[in-house]
Parts: C-alpha cells; sequence; structure tokens
C-alpha cells in the first residue's frame, strides 16, 4: 500500500516541477505621476492633425496664463478642455482663432496651425479665420434681428451665396444641421431674440455653421441651458463631429465624458494630461488629473 | 499612495460613503475566511454540530453581499464615481461575487462533511483525509493573504498573489492522484473518496476565488486589468498608452 502512494507521490514531484518552470507573465503597469509634474502626460499628438499648437505661451501684461502648451488637434474629433476655473483652458481655446487679439495686453507664443497654415503670421487675415474657426459662447448671443437674417448674415458678409435661392439653401442647411429648422421654418422673420435659451444656443451653432467652418469651439455652450436643451446641443455636438472638428470647454466633466473623444486636463496654465476620454475618466495617469475629476481638489 | 484610496473628496460624505463600502467588503472576507477555516475544523474534529453551524450562518455572508451591493449601486447612481472611485467600486462589487462563492464553498464542505460522518457507514480513513489538509492549508493561507493585501490595498502583493498559485494546481493534482491510488488499492474506500474529492475540488475554487480578488485589488489601485492573463493575452490593455509618442514635435 505505501509503495503505491510512494510512487504516485513520485510521479505528482515531476508534474509539479513541469508547472514551475511555465513562463512568468508580464504584467506592465505605470505608476501615477506625482503632483509636482508639470510636463504633460499622455498623448498630445495625433496621426491626422486639423489643428497644431506647439509651444504656446500666452501673457495677459504679466500674468503667464498658457505655458508651453503642445497639443494637436484631430480631424473629426470632440476634444474637451476641462480643469478649475483660471487654468487657462478658455485662454487656450481663445488662442485658436485669435480671439485674444481683443485683449490688451495679450501676447501669443509659438505655433498654432490649421491645416499647415500658421494663424497668426503677418499675413493671416482674421475674419475668414474666424468663419474657418468658428466660435459659440457660454450664453446665446443672437443678432437683434430675425431668425433668417441671423444664419444668412454671415454667408452674405464672406459672399458664400450667389443668389437668394442659394443663400435660402444654406439657411437651411444650416439649421437643419442644427436640429432646429423643423421648429423655426414657419416663423423665419420672427426675431432670434424670442427663441428659448436652448433654441437660441442652437440658433448660434447653425450660424456658425452657416459660414462652413473647419473648426468649431465652443465655450461652455450649455452654461445657460436646462438638461433637456443641453441634452439636445449635446446630441447636436455629437452629429456634427461627422463634418468638423469641435474643441468644447466645459465645468462639467460628465459632459467632457458624454461628448468628447479626447479630453485635455489644464491646471494653472499648464497641460497637465491629454488622452482618450475613456482612459482619462477610468485610469487618469496624472495625479492632479486624478484630483480634480474625482472631486477631491483643493 | 498618499492617503487611503476612498478619502479627500470635497464633498466628505462620498468619502464616508466608499469607506462603508470598503468596510463591508472586508467584513465579508473576514466572515468568509472564518467560514472555511471552521468548516475544515469540524471535519478534523468530526464535529456534526460546528459543520451545521457553518451551513446555518452562510445566510449571514448572503445578506453582507446584497447589503453591499446595494450600497455600490447607490455610490453609482448619485456620486457618479470616475478614475479610482469608479474602479474601487467596479472591483469591490466583482470581489464581493467572488466572497459570495468562497462562503457557498464553505457551506458545502460542511454539507460533505455531514455527509462523510453520518451517511456513509463507516469512518472515512486518516490517510484519505490528509489531502483535505494540505489543500486547506494552501486555501487559507492564500486567502488570508489575500484579504491582507485588499485591506492593505497592496497591489504589488496582490498582483503576486494572482499570478501564484502553481503550488496549488499542483497539490490538487497530487491529491487527486494518491486518492485514485487508495480507490485503486481498497474498492471500500470509494465513497469516502469521492466526499474528498468534492471537498478538495472545493478548496481548488476558494484558491482560484482568491486569486479573482487578488486581481480586482491590482485593478482597483493601478487601474490594470490583469484577467485571463495565463490564457496568452500577455499585454495588458491600456499598456500600450505607455510607449513614447509616435509623433516628433
Amino acid at each position: 500500500m505505501t509503495s503505491l502512494t510512494e510512487s504516485a507521490d513520485k510521479t505528482v514531484d515531476k508534474s509539479f516541477d513541469d508547472t514551475t518552470v511555465t513562463e512568468a507573465i508580464e504584467v506592465e503597469h505605470t505608476a501615477t505621476v506625482a503632483r509636482e509634474n508639470r510636463e504633460t502626460v499622455g498623448e498630445q499628438f495625433v496621426d491626422t492633425a486639423r489643428m497644431t499648437c506647439r509651444d504656446v505661451d500666452v501673457y495677459y501684461s504679466d500674468k503667464h496664463a498658457i505655458k508651453n502648451v503642445t497639443l494637436d488637434i484631430g480631424h473629426n474629433e470632440v476634444i474637451a478642455m476641462i480643469g478649475p476655473s483660471g487654468c487657462g483652458k478658455s485662454t487656450f481655446l481663445r488662442c485658436l482663432n485669435r480671439m485674444n487679439d481683443t485683449i490688451d495686453g495679450c501676447r501669443v507664443s509659438g505655433t498654432i496651425e490649421i491645416d499647415g497654415q500658421d494663424i497668426y503670421h503677418k499675413s493671416m487675415d482674421v475674419v475668414p479665420l474666424r468663419a474657418q474657426v468658428g466660435m459659440v459662447f457660454q450664453k446665446p448671443n443672437p443678432f437683434p434681428k430675425s431668425i433668417y437674417e441671423n444664419i444668412a448674415y454671415g454667408p452674405r458678409i464672406h459672399g458664400l451665396a450667389q443668389n437668394k435661392a442659394e443663400l435660402d439653401e444654406i439657411v437651411e442647411r444650416s439649421l437643419e444641421r442644427a436640429g432646429l429648422w423643423d421648429e423655426v421654418k414657419d416663423r423665419m422673420e420672427q426675431p432670434g431674440t424670442g427663441l428659448s435659451g436652448g433654441q437660441q444656443q442652437r440658433l448660434c451653432i447653425a450660424r456658425t455653421i452657416a459660414v462652413s467652418p473647419e473648426v468649431i469651439l465652443m465655450d461652455e455652450p450649455c452654461s445657460a441651458l436646462d438638461p433637456i436643451a443641453t441634452a439636445k446641443v449635446e446630441e447636436l455636438i455629437d452629429e456634427l463631429r461627422e463634418h468638423y472638428t469641435i474643441a468644447i470647454v466645459t465645468h462639467s466633466m460628465q459632459q467632457a465624458a458624454r461628448v468628447s473623444q479626447r479630453t485635455a486636463y489644464f491646471h494653472l496654465g499648464d497641460l497637465i494630461e491629454v488622452g482618450e476620454t475613456n482612459q482619462i475618466f477610468t485610469n487618469p495617469r496624472h495625479q492632479l488629473t486624478e484630483d480634480y475629476i474625482t472631486g477631491r481638489f483643493g | 499612495m498618499s492617503q487611503p484610496l476612498e478619502e479627500g473628496h470635497t464633498i466628505k460624505r462620498f468619502d464616508a460613503e466608499l469607506s462603508h463600502i470598503i468596510m463591508l467588503a472586508l467584513e465579508m472576507g473576514a466572515m468568509v475566511l472564518n467560514q472555511v477555516r471552521s468548516a475544515l475544523d469540524a471535519l478534523r474534529n468530526a464535529d456534526l454540530s460546528a459543520a451545521r453551524q457553518v451551513i446555518d450562518v452562510d445566510y449571514r455572508v448572503n445578506a453582507l453581499e446584497l447589503q453591499a451591493d446595494e450600497e455600490i449601486v447607490s455610490v453609482i447612481a448619485r456620486r457618479g464615481p470616475v478614475a479610482r472611485d469608479l474602479r474601487l467600486t467596479i472591483g469591490i462589487s466583482k470581489a464581493l461575487t467572488d466572497m459570495e462563492r468562497i462562503g457557498d464553498e464553505a457551506a458545502k464542505i460542511a454539507r460533505m462533511t455531514e455527509q462523510m460522518y453520518e451517511t456513509e457507514g463507516s469512518q472515512p480513513g486518516k490517510d484519505l483525509k490528509r489531502d483535505i489538509y494540505g489543500m486547506g492549508k494552501l486555501a487559507t493561507g492564500l486567502l488570508q493573504e489575500v484579504i491582507t493585501a485588499f485591506d492593505m490595498l497592496d497591489a504589488d502583493k496582490a498582483q503576486q498573489l494572482a499570478l501564484g498559485g502553481t503550488e496549488m494546481d499542483a497539490e490538487f493534482e497530487s491529491s487527486l492522484r494518491r486518492i485514485a491510488t487508495f480507490i485503486m488499492e481498497d474498492h471500500r474506500t470509494v465513497g469516502h473518496a469521492v466526499d474528498v474529492v468534492i471537498i478538495i475540488k472545493s478548496l481548488e475554487r476558494i484558491g482560484d476565488h482568491a486569486r479573482n480578488i487578488a486581481e480586482q485589488v491590482v485593478y482597483m489601485v493601478r487601474g490594470t486589468d490583469m484577467r485571463h492573463l495565463e490564457n496568452g493575452a500577455k499585454t495588458v490593455p491600456g499598456a500600450a498608452r505607455n510607449s513614447p509618442p509616435k509623433h516628433p514635435r
């Protein structure tokens, strides 16, 4: 009896040796980047860049508002910029169509290109630039004119329509893309300011679209809207991605998570981390990003 | 980690809610570890009332699971956890399932103990039971270490435990061979031998569940998903983003 058991034990010992020599499994992991580190973490570059920003610095007089930011914005992507108040996200957004030119004492250095063209070059005319890179603001700001005129104004001054029929078509297409056509088609001559807040914001988006932009910048486009109007604008953003590149600044992290493919986190003028939205919200690599999005900031 | 995983929110109640979920999970871990130990002690001492006790208190493990799950759902619904808060809630939710299964396996061992001593005509032989103790020691040892790693949120230790386990697999194999040998030598042991096989299979499952919990600890702390690595998925998803940028400045 014992002999049988012993021989069984021996075979087992052998098989035990076999299992122990199996290849060791490598598990890679990256440690979280410490709060003190202000180098950008993550994927700043994309394969198909619509806009490229290199070493961008912005000063308001003495204040260093944006510190050496390098970032690509890809074709047909929604990139969200998040961060606490005063982190520079809106300043950075405004650099992308030279809205900062209007601010006294504001200096921008580094290069920002759209489709390879330097937008801060001396020969660059800001009027067509701002058609190419449109902007939607926090509070809806329709012109005090009819709904039709709100949309038709841009194409008219940029000479995008040869005749009334073409202009009508641009107005209709823009309102359709902005998801507003069915709601306003029977009241085109009424003032744009008579629409609800959410409708006004979509009117402003339609107005931006009307001049055939490539990039649409949105600075907290939903902060003055109720949840239903917000949902409509967010749905619109997702649809617009098919034709345009969208950069959106938002205070709502849930909104950034919902609408964007990439997220950039700014902190005191530094671009701290940029990456796929999914990764940022499940496993951010920088401690500051994690502190902010989990509500541990300050 | 400079501070406990759940602390530091501007909203203090969020800290408290996460902390309570962790506490429930640890309580459940300690409870099932105790259940497995009690089941093994009952078997060793042929103590049928102790075995019954293990079966009877399994409902407490189940109740803890329900309570913890309810709190997790509430945190997800009301706080919208992201990043490590999200990983903590999801990781614990998965670990709870494994803990509950461990409790079930402990109850199963207790039921097999009752069967061995009550319904089979004879007492099981000492040699036959020896294999249970070997497996039992490995399973409870592993479970204890995993729960400690969970308590300390020690990802290094958890990773090591999750990748280990070859010793236990080997012990399981060798136990099966020895039991087969016993059956070959004496056919009358077959009834008890089957009971013993079921028990050591339970212990082997407990080891697997413990390793699953260890994997969840690694996920909670580091965000790396290390499940199914042994099945050929050698690179951890998400590890690719650590590679240097493709585009020169």
